[in-house]
């Protein structure tokens, strides 16, 4: 099959809608555009009825009792807004701490600071040199003001999938509630909140084949009864903590892919880390010190995070970008100007940083797509090399370090 | 971010990419930035010593896409310049040429540096040659 370009490789960013999506959502646009909370005529009913479909295919994509369980929003960073101060200001006579670790996504880490601002106190615990976070290091962090424990289920750069089910068996031990931020994880990897003691989560579709501008929050009912602040206030839809029309269309068409991604999980993460482990054994056996980020057996299967040492991120991204759409930690590619700080978690150097680049395969990625970009990956470092000065030091034995450099 | 035209121009078509031997006679060499920081310049010139004017010049970079588009420039512009005029090349110059956004500026300011870098670094090693020429 002739390949077609640019290709997507970035599907962590975000994912193409499924057409099977797309199929199931445009009748909700035009015929059936009902308001689902009309509850007096059958506009409303057909519309109420789409969104209660859709809500038990959710439920049971994380294996929730009850699809009331689940709440939609605008997206992941709406949810993760939702739960953090959802429940920061629902328990604040309990406590005032939080614990979640250094790896988490800006909408945790900037929702975070704003608390601290509040006055609550939050410690984030770091994580190994692997990606992952020691249950323990949880455990040391929580204090007797401990109300909640906020952990990424599996990372948006490195991919690396966290022991979620003992931190919340961890948090059901302290009685405390446990948030897994599963952005990436939901529809990729089994995730169940009862069997992993999950009882806030945040998911989004737009990252399962699903539509930009969805989201949901799964809010435990029982075994805690989990109380949220509602966030956005308005007509009381969602059980009083989301008020807002609901998107009917967006909403469906999250169910649908939901639905299709439990049916073709196993396969598809099998083939996706097929592919991925093809790309990781092209680049690594011809590429002097390129280095694997995260660790390789507990990451999700299209991920791949490589860091090419010697070369900057947006460079290599600038070689490719005509045909292939990756992305990178550099600090010339995020809008801080900021290299990753979840690279530079994971103890490597800040050059280290600036040189990732992140692969994240999808369910429309092909094989020949796959040879494509290794190959030329390969290129564009070789290239890129010979134009580096950092290369050329190292090639000539000098250590990189005794160097005196000027930082501006 | 979309490039100028310029800037990708300079990055699929480096211009003088290389290097002199720090030794050789006429050489000066400017290494400027920090690997933490993300952008790293090598950028050396080869004077005439007898006229005093930059015949060659080659670069290095490990930084993005402006800041290879902005050293490689700077060569283009360093060659058949006096020691003198060399020293008057501005990094606006560079923003203008290439068409820089704000983020990028420091690019060119690390290439200005640069350009400083390897003006002095030879004016050390060759003082009097470089002296004897300026009061010529």
């Amino acid at each position: 099959m002739a390949l077609k370009f640019p290709i997507f490789m970035d599907a962590q960013s975000t994912t193409p809608c499924d057409p099977r999506v797309v199929e199931a959502m445009m009748p909700y646009f035009t015929e059936k555009f009902g308001h689902p909370a009309s509850r007096n005529h059958p506009f409303g009913w057909e519309a109420e009825a789409a969104v209660d479909a859709a809500r038990a295919r959710l439920a049971k994509l994380i294996g929730a009792r009850d699809p009331k369980e689940l709440v939609f929003t605008s997206g992941g960073t709406e949810s993760i807004n939702l739960a953090l101060k959802g429940v920061a200001e629902m328990y604040r006579e309990k406590g005032n701490h939080i614990v979640t670790t250094v790896i988490e996504q800006r909408a945790s880490l900037d929702v975070c600071k704003k608390l601290e601002r509040q006055g609550f106190e939050v410690t984030s615990v770091p994580v190994q040199p692997d990606g992952l976070v020691d249950v323990e290091e949880i455990r040391r962090a929580i204090t007797d003001k401990t109300i909640l424990i906020s952990v990424m289920f599996a990372n948006n750069e490195i991919g690396t999938i966290q022991d979620v089910a003992a931190i919340g068996k961890l948090a059901k031990e302290k009685g405390i509630i446990f948030h897994a931020d599963a952005t990436q994880a939901v529809g990729k990897i089994p995730v169940d909140v009862e069997a992993m003691g999950i009882d806030v989560l945040s998911c989004t579709a737009h990252l399962i084949y699903g539509p930009k501008g969805v989201g949901a929050l799964y809010v435990r009912r029982k075994g805690p009864r989990v109380r949220i602040a509602a966030q956005m206030d308005g007509g009381g839809h969602e059980r009083g903590m989301r008020s807002g029309t609901l998107p009917v269309p967006l909403i469906v068409g999250f169910g649908r892919a939901a639905e299709i991604c439990q049916e073709s999980m196993v396969e598809e993460s099998k083939r996706l880390a097929k592919m991925r482990d093809r790309l990781q054994d092209m680049i690594l056996s011809s590429v002097d010190e390129a280095f694997l980020n995260g660790r390789s057996d507990r990451r999700l299967a299209g991920n791949l995070n490589i860091s090419f040492a010697y070369v900057e991120g947006e460079s290599v991204l600038m070689g490719l970008n005509k045909e292939t759409a990756l992305s990178s930690g550099s600090a010339c590619t995020s809008s801080t100007l900021e290299p990753s700080y979840v690279i530079a978690a994971l103890g490597a150097s800040a050059e280290l940083a600036h040189s990732s680049i992140r692969f994240s395969l999808h369910r429309f990625n092909t094989d020949e797509e796959v040879e494509y970009v290794g190959q030329r990956t390969i290129e564009v470092i070789k290239r890129l090399r010979d134009m580096s000065p950092l290369y050329e030091l190292a090639k000539e034995g000098v250590d990189l370090k005794s160097i005196k450099w000027k930082a501006e | 971010m979309a490039y100028s035209d310029k800037v990708v121009d300079h990055y699929n078509n480096p211009r003088n990419v290389g290097s002199f031997g720090k030794d050789i006679v006429g050489v000066g060499t400017g290494l400027v930035g920090a690997p933490e920081c993300g952008d790293v310049m090598k950028l050396q010139i080869k004077v005439n010593l007898d006229t005093g004017v930059i015949e060659d010049a080659k670069f290095k970079t490990f930084g993005c896409g402006s800041a290879i588009a902005s050293s490689s420039l700077a060569t283009e512009w360093l060659k058949g310049k006096t020691v003198d005029e060399a020293a008057k090349i501005k990094n606006t110059d560079i923003v203008n040429e290439l068409k820089l956004p704000p983020v990028k500026i420091h690019c060119s300011v690390l290439a200005e540096d640069a350009i400083k870098a390897a003006l002095s670094d030879y004016k050390e090693k060759h003082g009097s040659a470089a002296v004897t020429v300026a009061s010529e």
